[in-house]
């Protein structure tokens, strides 16, 4: 048989490699400067952009979307070229797909620290963006797949599964999750509302961590490490179940995230038993990952790259075993909306995808460069360093966590809750500084590796187009259509049972709807539409990331009602679009802060939070009392509710500014009593606005119904 | 809850076409052979000519 002649594309790995160490340093020092605001509040400097709440998104968006998103490129472009013994299907196509997803990165950043977003953890950025993720998405795809279908070597290798899933997967999430009705150029509301919202944003969350955070990066583990070891994968098998079992395991995993919250019990309990059984594949992989290494241990001795792997593959083990934990419900009761969460993600994050990415990196690199590390003892240095950094950030937020959700919990023996919210927070300051010198030397090591980087590039020569030779794929005719057409004839068995599940699916997709739409989400009469003025209160709420530290989902808990009042109802939630339940908190749930304070206390708290409670750690925000209330979007804002179904009353829109002005001057009487003098029409007023409703509709009712009893 | 329906729709769909996928691995013989696979992986033997080009 004839050989064919071909050529690798190293260059698209280079630059692809060359964005991951950008973006890893970038996306790093966003992260340890959102983590020195929580004990330095002043570092924030009273100014828009550099506040935690946009910080903050554009951390999480910049380790996962650039970072570990351009390590996932490069390791994908140099493996799936030598697994399917071909050039990548079109050089335009990669390019296309670099410069695409750089821009979209820098967008990305730039729009989030001016404050647009959709206010959706981990899917923050608006819609013209959603809409080239998309795109960028469909060419990575088509560059992908091309090179599959062209590909000389027939036998799919188990990562090229985890590289297409991972395709799969992503592109259905982010369309699904992204539906959203666009109210300007950078401002959409989510088409989702309350509970429902929470549950897509979940079930995205979640299903990002798995296959964007997992699949990828499993697919480059068994390529780089036995390729780093030198030595096949232990068991072939197992990493084939490994696969199968962690991709129909995964997807319904999502809803772990809102236990004890307003979403249907069952929907809550589905989430746990499959995060339960996830253990399982993510344990496989782990030890197939590891015994790989079984009589190769001395390399780990010699090898930077074999000890990243092993401390990544250990913390992807560590991780997925705490994670079904943490999906328990008595777990999650006590760990929820405490930094035991963060710790978790960033075992998985520092160790699992860090070291993966850093790993590949050494690897890869001097390789394309045609030479050697520069040096093995700064990679080893870089690895000390990263290895110390973990310990000491997750160490101390593990601590920082549990102390925290133990002492929420207390009640004197009077039966009063023992701590002010404010106690707890001041409590784990210690832990909160030792996590940034632990993310501070993690970062150290970063800037080390792209110091040994640059000079293993500087000693090497790009070898732009690696040559390469393979015989061709020799392919029977119209396969497919054979295929299908045995199936059909002679498998009548077959077909039956395909048939029956495709019946069933169908069955159900029919069924459940009329079991579930109207009884999950019960209505509560008494539950309004937001006024004009609450609802631009509530876009300032969303655009300044006030979701990133303030939750608003009281779970049925003695301490949480004792706290912060009645526990949150689905019915509550049906025109929030998007939902603001929040994951984490930094500071106390506002589910019931409307009434709880008067106006002027807000209007000084904002301007300065530790006038009103000392010790706060909580940023000022001065510039929304010189910002103005943008009330030309105001109509565009109410019809695009109505759209969603938000019950104004049509022709609502045109009136809507007239009453936004009444109830803005109301609290601005209301502040002149407080002997604060303030700009009717200022920012600050809409957001009182909206934080004085929070949760009030709900009291009404009970309010009445004591009335009514009495 | 007709969010769920959604959400049903696009995990089933895509479960549905995983199952295909397998279905297809297993018959086309993807898994026939667990031994040469992960071996050959290691060999990317090095052609002498022609050239790399930079």
């Amino acid at each position: 048989m004839q050989v064919e002649k071909f050529y690798y594309d190293n260059k698209i790995v280079k630059w692809f490699a060359y964005a991951t160490l950008l973006w890893g340093v970038v996306g790093m020092l966003a992260g340890l400067y959102a983590a020195i605001q929580i004990y330095a509040p002043g570092t924030s400097m009273n100014f828009a952009p550099t506040t935690f709440g946009r910080v903050r998104p554009v951390h999480t968006n910049a380790v996962i979307f650039a970072f570990v998103g351009n390590c996932i490129f490069t390791g994908v472009y140099y493996s799936l070229q030598r697994l399917c013994k071909a050039r990548m299907f079109s050089d335009k196509l990669s390019w296309i797909h670099f410069f695409g997803w750089q821009l979209i990165i820098v967008a990305a950043a730039v729009t989030l620290l001016m404050g647009f977003t959709t206010g959706k953890e981990y899917a923050e950025l608006e819609w013209p963006i959603d809409i080239a993720i998309t795109l960028v998405w469909v060419v990575f795809g088509i560059n992908m797949f091309g090179t599959i279908i062209k590909r000389r070597e027939s036998h799919l290798y188990v990562a090229i599964w985890f590289y297409i899933a991972t395709w799969v997967t992503v592109a259905m999430l982010h369309i699904v999750n992204s539906i959203e009705i666009p109210v300007s150029f950078m401002k959409s509301y989510s088409w989702y509302a309350g509970v429902q919202d929470a549950l897509v944003q979940w079930w995205y969350g979640h299903n990002a961590v798995a296959f964007f955070l997992t699949t990828p990066i499993l697919g480059l583990m068994y390529y780089f490490l036995p390729k780093a070891a030198n030595r096949p994968v232990y068991s072939y098998r197992l990493s084939i179940i490994h696969f199968w079992a962690l991709i129909f395991l995964y997807i319904w995993a999502g809803p772990h995230h809102l236990l004890y919250s307003a979403l249907p019990d069952w929907a809550q309990s589905l989430g746990v038993v499959f995060s339960v059984m996830l253990i399982a594949p993510s344990w496989g992989g782990m030890l197939n990952g590891l015994f790989t290494l079984r009589g190769a241990w001395d390399k780990v001795r010699e090898e930077p790259v074999l000890k990243f792997f092993v401390v990544a593959i250990t913390c992807y083990g560590m991780s997925t075993f705490e994670g079904p934990m943490l999906s328990l419900k008595n777990v999650n009761a006590i760990s929820h909306f405490t930094d035991w969460t963060i710790a978790h993600v960033h075992i998985g994050g520092l160790g699992w995808n860090g070291f993966m990415a850093f790993g590949m990196m050494y690897y890869l690199i001097p390789k394309i460069f045609g030479t050697q590390l520069y040096s093995k003892k700064l990679a080893t240095n870089h690895f000390w360093l990263g290895t110390i950094g973990i310990v000491l950030y997750a160490v101390p937020l593990y601590w920082a966590g549990f102390a925290q959700a133990e002492m929420w919990k207390q009640f004197t023996e009077e039966g009063q809750l023992k701590y002010q919210f404010l106690e707890t927070v001041t409590n784990i300051i210690p832990m909160y500084v030792t996590r940034s010198i632990g993310g501070g030397l993690y970062l150290i090591g970063a800037f080390v590796m792209v110091y040994n980087m640059y000079k293993t590039v500087q000693s090497g020569k790009l070898i732009a187009n690696e040559y390469a030779e393979a015989a061709p794929l020799l392919r029977p005719a119209s396969p497919a259509k054979e295929y299908w057409h045995r199936v059909i004839e002679r498998k009548p068995l077959t077909m039956l049972v395909l048939s029956l599940i495709m019946v069933a699916i169908g069955g159900l997709l029919e069924l459940i709807p009329t079991f579930l739409v109207k009884s999950n989400v019960p209505t509560i009469s008494s539950v309004k539409p937001y006024t004009p003025l609450e609802l631009i209160g509530r876009d300032i709420y969303v655009r300044e990331g006030c979701y990133t530290c303030h939750s608003q989902m009281i779970r049925p808990f003695r301490d949480e009602v004792a706290r912060y009042g009645e526990y949150s109802k689905a019915g509550e939630f049906v025109y929030d679009h998007p939902f603001q339940w929040g994951s984490k908190r930094t500071g106390p749930d506002l589910a019931r802060e409307g009434g709880k304070y008067p106006d002027a206390w807000h209007y000084n708290h904002m301007m300065d939070p530790r006038i009103m409670s000392p010790g706060s750690i909580m940023p000022q925000y001065g510039w929304l009392y010189d910002t103005q209330i943008d009330t030309a979007s105001v109509p565009a804002k109410i019809r695009a509710m109505q759209t969603l179904g938000v019950p104004y009353a049509a022709g609502y829109d045109q009136q809507a500014n007239t009453d936004l002005m009444k109830q803005a001057n109301g609290i601005k009487q209301n502040l002149k009593k407080d002997k604060i003098s303030t700009q009717a029409d200022a920012e600050i007023i809409a957001l009182i606005a909206y934080l004085q409703r929070l949760g009030t509709d709900i009291k009404a009712t009970s309010n009445q119904q004591v009335a009514e009893i009495r | 809850m007709s969010a769920i329906i959604i959400l049903l729709l696009a995990s089933i769909s895509v479960a549905a076409l995983f199952l295909g996928a397998f279905i297809w691995s297993v018959r086309s013989g993807q898994y026939d052979d667990e031994f040469s696979p992960p071996q050959r992986i290691l060999f990317d033997d090095k052609p002498t000519a022609p050239n790399d080009t930079n």
